[in-house]
């Protein structure tokens, strides 16, 4: 970004191309605008941003949405479990009208219903953690790049430690050790907020380093020099001169930390770490289907191939959005 | 750059002193706040209260926090006693202490593990880095065409895909449905060299992929930028051939970031490829270490989180000196 988003000046002069508007050879366009066109023109990324909004809609109309196609997720249907193998009667893992991605192996749940129920969960984390990385890392990153000195060498010191945690383990170990009910949230609550606040927090490193290079190259701008030398205070300056022009990185690391983040989420599951059953979580589906999968394989594709699906598409979009905002694409 | 070397050394020193403070604090503390006695756990459950004492005493538990954790510290570069007064046991030099599970030197229980996560890390590497960087070139260098497009929609799908549903897929695939490999445990390198290579091949090529991906992508996007620049027009007037061009002055430069990412990544999966030995059902450190969190055997999870934190700066530090190498420009100082 050279310009503050808001700088409306005919900076890129581009040919117009659409014939219809001869009589305004040049219009302005903010940099959001070029964006936004170029957003517009890249197919691969819309697709990923509608399959995104899609669900997003999933996850907020969950209750609705099982109501009119599925069971209730912990209803359990054992007359549809093969009551000697312990896998689901009929093909592809008792898929049928009644139940549109089959049933459980065992109790047979409704797979749609925990799938459906699943993507609350692994969106509303993975989000949150997103927002808690960002606040944080554009911060201390802007404060460091703006800083420098010993305020710069400790956040950097910081950064580069938490990069040589084991985070993995230390989330598994964090989220284990943290009891049952915490400041008045209970059960699924408490897990979740824990996993926001580790996941978001081993993320922001990612995001400082970013946001300080960036800050570094900008503060010596003469934009910036103008305002300071116009009487601006330092607050003024890293808010209204500085601010505006991170947030595109900004933007573009948030969308690309969000699937890393649902990934770790289902990771966490996976591994018995994340939110407790009978809550449904794609991660702990795919765990569960570890023993059963050279019988069942069905169980294990669908959630799998969920995941797959939501992380392909967040990262489709963030691809798109990247060369959209990118000042020396075409 | 052998004040260079002193100085990062010393940083390496510092880094692992903060993470060892955090993780005891956390892993010791916490059980104090919640209420749950280390003793207890290290006794199990058939136990008196004479004998809960002894164990306070004899590892230490009794003393405050901060006492305890000069002792571990203590432990591992000069080794420890424990001593009651009856029984003396004498830990040496590198002492992690003891699992509370099954009392064995937690040492002794990395050193049995590692070789394990090593075979995994090191062959899956291997490929990844020669099938990432190669990938990466070629879809850099026929930009546009047809095989770019496909290796850059493989590459994306690989970065999209948790490793613990192709961990389960590869061998539904490759085992139970075409038949070309087959599941076998991990047997030791030193042992058997076919067992051996025979049990990696499958969790080598799934963990590889997913890395091989990212490594991808981030070469085609950085071959694509280093072709853009000056010196390669320069070397292209000079006369040199294309191949030149691209070895000699394209890839080293290519080459920069990925040896940054390869220092976390492979460090990190030093440490325990926690997923992966997971669904292979490796008994590595990863598997270790997740054991020792639900058992609660504090002593091996410090142990393993050190030695991890270990790798990545370790990994790093030899990164930084690899610059030096592959990029002329770089001086350490």
């Amino acid at each position: 970004m050279t310009a503050p988003l808001h700088d409306t000046s005919a900076e890129t002069p581009a040919p117009v191309v659409t014939a219809d508007v001869p009589a305004k050879a040049i219009q302005g366009r903010s940099p959001g605008r070029i964006a936004w066109m170029r957003l517009k023109r890249d197919k691969v990324a819309l697709t990923g941003g509608i399959v995104v909004i899609l669900l997003i809609l999933v996850a907020v109309f969950a209750p609705q949405i099982v109501s009119l196609l599925g069971h209730p997720p912990n209803e359990f249907h054992e007359d549809l479990i093969d009551p000697d193998l312990g896998t689901p009667l009929g093909s592809l893992g008792g898929i049928s009208s009644d139940f549109l991605l089959g049933v459980e192996p065992t109790n047979g749940r409704d797979v749609f219903s925990r799938i459906v129920y699943g993507a609350r969960i692994s969106l509303t984390v993975a989000f949150l953690a997103a927002f808690v990385s960002v606040v944080i890392g554009s911060l201390l990153g802007a404060l460091a790049g703006f800083l420098g000195g010993w305020v710069d060498g400790l956040i950097s010191r910081v950064m580069d430690l938490l990069l040589a945690f084991p985070q993995l383990l230390f989330t598994i170990a964090l989220v284990s050790v943290v009891p049952d009910s915490l400041w008045g949230f209970e059960g699924t609550g408490v897990r979740m907020g824990v996993l926001v606040l580790v996941i978001g927090f081993f993320g922001w490193p990612y995001i400082g380093r970013v946001v300080r290079g960036q800050t570094i190259s900008l503060r010596e701008r003469e934009y910036v020099e103008a305002a300071r030398s116009l009487g601006a205070g330092r607050g003024y300056i890293l808010i209204k001169e500085l601010l505006p022009n991170l947030v595109a990185p900004i933007l573009v690391y948030a969308t690309m930390i969000i699937p890393t983040n649902i990934l770790t989420e289902a990771a966490l599951s996976f591994l018995g770490a994340g939110v407790k059953p009978p809550t449904a979580s794609w991660g702990k589906m795919l765990s569960d289907a570890v023993p059963i999968y050279q019988d069942d394989p069905m169980y294990m594709v669908v959630p799998g191939l969920t995941i797959f699906i939501t992380v392909l598409a967040f990262n489709l979009f963030g691809d798109g959005l990247r060369d959209a905002l990118d000042p020396k694409g075409s | 750059m052998l004040v260079y070397l002193i100085r990062r050394l010393f940083n390496v020193v510092a880094t692992l002193l903060v993470v060892s403070v955090v993780t005891f604090g956390i892993f010791f503390a916490v059980p104090k706040i919640t209420g749950s006695d280390p003793a207890l756990m290290y006794a199990g459950r058939e136990t008196n209260e004479t004998a809960l004492a002894g164990i306070r005493v004899k590892m230490g538990f009794d003393k405050p926090i901060s006492e305890q954790y000069l002792l571990f510290v203590k432990g591992i570069v000069a080794g420890r006693d424990y001593n009651t007064g009856v029984d003396s046991t004498h830990c040496p030099a590198p002492c992690f202490g003891y699992s509370f599970k099954t009392e064995t030197p937690v040492w002794d229980l990395m050193l049995d593990r590692i070789p394990v996560t090593l075979s995994l890390a090191v062959g899956a590497a291997v490929i990844w880095v020669i099938a990432g960087v190669a990938t990466g070139v070629v879809s850099a260098l026929k930009r546009r065409t047809a095989i770019d497009r496909t290796v850059m929609v493989g590459a994306l799908a690989g970065v999209s895909l948790p490793i613990f549903f192709t961990g389960m897929v590869a061998p539904a695939v490759l085992v139970y449905g075409l038949g070309w490999l087959d599941v076998s445990n991990y047997r030791p390198l030193t042992e058997d060299p076919g067992a051996w290579l025979n049990s990696m091949i499958l969790p080598w090529v799934t963990l590889a992929f997913l890395f091989a991906a990212t490594y991808a992508r981030i070469t085609r996007a950085t071959m694509l930028e280093v072709l853009g620049e000056d010196y390669i027009r320069t070397a292209r007037a000079k006369g040199l051939t294309e191949r030149v061009v691209i070895r000699k002055h394209a890839l080293r430069s290519t080459l920069t970031p990925l040896v940054t990412m390869f220092g976390l990544d492979f460090g990190g999966l030093l440490g325990g490829a926690v997923l992966t030995e997971t669904t292979f059902s490796f008994q590595g450190l990863g598997t270790a270490a997740v054991a020792a969190i639900s058992a609660g055997d504090l002593p091996v999870i410090m142990g393993i989180t050190l030695l991890a934190a270990l790798f990545v700066v370790m990994a790093n530090l030899i990164v930084d000196m690899l610059y030096a190498v592959i990029d002329p420009r770089v001086r350490l100082t």
